[in-house]
């Protein structure tokens, strides 16, 4: 599959949080990184190298030190906080370990809510997510009646109904058994290619990253792992 | 809509804090709206009751009680003034008509008043309102019959027919029967009038009781003056207070009461005060159930954050809440409000026999709500402050 014109351009990306000692520990280091428009990309680490810290810089959620986090022609890190809310709530869909619905919404309620920041709430696109991931039958149940498995593809669900050009998945299988987590694996890489969503997934878990054609290893993006262990 | 659908949902999550805060605020606003009305009604209803009168003529002393004790049947009489000086008020040129009352005597309670049956026909009690009988007819004023108020005669249980022995005093003591006994011929149709509370009876009958002093039997305690113009109002004030110092010519009897609510002015105060008080309270219990709960809902801010909602739209959500959370405490205030000001009217009249209006609009109906609704806004202010802050990496844990 040839790469096609970026969605994501990192540059010089750095990101650094207050030290015990006073100073500042320097935790993300990413000189360049770069992801295709529909590009699916699996990036290994281990638990506590600052994969989430990465994600939450690219969704914008955490503002950089430095650097430069072109998105789909904005640069995530120049924008002040009120316009990366809107660039994340239009353009990215972020998968979470721990799923994070919302507990006191129903499934369909969670969904909508996905879209309705940055985009609008369209309650037919949300209905054919849902059945799509197959969920038709439990629109109206909260999350606490519903299994593992089901969660997670409900958060599939919210991730992907506002048709995002970049999906974040952050251990989307942690908390799922092996069967479930293989299932939810497929949902997002079909619903993404569905979609045409490029898809940046972090993982430590090998039978996942197995699944993925490309594959990059996070310490050798992330300098600051490097520096740490020289 | 998204906004209104977040605060529905987090008023659900919350649905017993938020119960028993906006019942705090409902009893506050209850509070607050029947202080205002009942001070407002009681002072507007007792400066308009005159019954029908412009001015009371009374023993020497202070026009306030002759009013309290001649119109409202309250307060002891200052005393009494002769026949002659009745005589003299009622054939007066200015006066167009001059009623006599006597007391002295009640029945378990409740006020035995002498007077004449032209109390009955004659006066207006209210503009084009007469005394009316729902049962029976007038007493005759020779005969030992009587004509008992709508009030009285339902707490006294007493119908046409039925008889009873006066008993002397204004105040209720069973040992002091007299011996004469009257037979119910009337009972008043309600007035919503001092006259309701009262049990009315020929007023030589009541000088001439048993017990009574022989040589004050023609004496009466006040006449209630009717006059031809306000103006007469004027001279006979000047002839009686200035010029005489024997009698005492309350008039206007309106003024009158309006300088007795002024003298307790200070206690309307204390009272609004206390009602502000618990407004505040109550207000602040906004605060410190959204406030308590933000531990809670620290992850659902992250989450939304995360989804792409702004600090300023979460920020605005948790001040509605607050904002619902008054008006719906307000709404219901409305019910509290009733329930109080009614207890308080039955109060009002049991003691005076008035009844005040108390579901009359108030301005008070408006801006009470309001102010609370605001108040409860400006409460949010804090906890939607720290849901603006709220560190959403932090909340979205667990970090890989």
């Amino acid at each position: 599959m040839n790469p096609g014109p970026a969605l994501l351009q990192i540059k010089g990306l750095r990101k650094s949080f207050p030290a015990p000692d006073g100073g500042r520990k320097l935790i993300i280091d990413v000189p360049d990184f770069c992801l295709a428009e529909g590009e699916h990309l699996a990036l290994r680490g281990e638990s506590g190298s600052g994969k989430t810290t990465f994600l939450n810089l690219v969704s914008g959620i955490l503002a950089p030190d430095s650097g430069s986090i072109q998105l789909a022609g904005s640069d995530m890190a120049a924008l002040g906080e009120h316009r990366r809310d809107r660039l994340r709530g239009s353009s990215i869909g972020y998968i979470f370990q721990t799923f994070n619905l919302l507990q006191g919404y129903s499934c369909l309620e969670n969904v909508l809510l996905g879209m309705t920041f940055g985009t609008r709430a369209d309650r037919s696109q949300a209905l054919a997510l849902l059945g799509r991931v197959g969920l038709s039958h439990r629109l109206n149940h909260f999350p606490r009646q519903l299994s593992s498995g089901q969660q997670q593809r409900v958060a599939v669900a919210r991730a992907l109904a506002k048709r995002p050009k970049l999906v974040l998945a952050d251990e989307p299988t942690g908390n799922l058994d092996r069967k479930n987590a293989r299932e939810a694996l497929e949902l997002v890489r079909e619903t993404c290619l569905e979609t045409g969503a490029a898809l940046l997934l972090v993982s430590h878990d090998t039978d996942v990253l197995a699944t993925f054609r490309s594959v990059r290893d996070f310490a050798d993006l992330n300098l600051a792992l490097k520096e740490a262990s020289s | 809509m998204t906004i209104a659908l977040i605060v529905r949902r987090s008023l659900r999550q919350h649905a017993l804090s938020t119960t028993i805060t906006a019942l705090s605020i409902a009893l506050a606003g209850g509070l607050l709206m029947s202080v205002w009305v009942v001070k407002d009604q009681s002072q507007r209803t007792f400066t308009q009751v005159n019954t029908g009168f412009d001015a009371v003529l009374g023993a020497r002393g202070s026009k306030l009680q002759l009013v309290l004790n001649a119109i409202f049947h309250l307060e002891a009489s200052p005393g009494n003034l002769p026949a002659s000086d009745y005589e003299y008020i009622r054939r007066h040129p200015a006066v167009k008509l001059a009623i006599p009352i006597a007391v002295g005597d009640n029945l378990r309670g409740y006020r035995i008043v002498g007077t004449i049956p032209e109390l009955f026909t004659d006066v207006e009690y209210a503009p084009g309102r007469h005394f009316a009988l729902a049962q029976g007819r007038l007493f005759d004023p020779s005969a030992k019959e009587a004509v008992v108020g709508s009030f009285a005669a339902r707490r006294l249980g007493l119908a046409v027919g039925d008889t009873f022995h006066p008993f002397h005093g204004l105040i209720y003591d069973e040992r002091n029967q007299h011996a004469e006994t009257y037979r119910v011929t009337g009972v008043l149709a309600p007035s919503n009038t001092p006259a309701d509370k009262v049990v009315w009876i020929p007023i030589h009958g009541l000088q001439t009781m048993s017990g009574h002093d022989p040589k004050s039997a023609t004496d009466v305690s006040a006449v209630l003056v009717q006059l031809r113009s306000p103006s007469a109002g004027f001279m006979l004030d000047i002839m009686y207070n200035k010029q005489g110092n024997r009698l005492t010519f309350a008039y206007p009897i309106g003024a009158i009461m309006a300088e007795l609510f002024q003298k307790i002015g200070w206690f309307d105060k204390v009272l609004a005060l206390v009602a502000y008080l618990v407004a505040v309270v109550s207000a602040a219990g906004v605060l410190v159930a959204i406030y308590n709960s933000m531990a809670s809902r620290r992850r659902d801010i992250a989450i939304l954050r995360a989804l792409g909602a702004g600090r300023l739209f979460l920020f605005s959500a948790i001040v509605l809440e607050a904002t619902a959370i008054g008006a719906i405490g307000m709404a219901v205030s409305f019910a509290a409000y009733a329930g109080i000001v009614s207890a308080v009217a039955v109060v009002i009249q049991a003691q005076t026999g008035v009844l005040i209006e108390t579901f009359a609009y108030s301005p008070v109906m408006l801006w009470a709500p309001l102010g609370m609704i605001a108040l409860c806004a400006v409460c949010g202010l804090l906890p939607a402050w720290k849901a603006y802050r709220t560190d959403v990496a932090e909340n979205l844990a667990p970090i890989s």
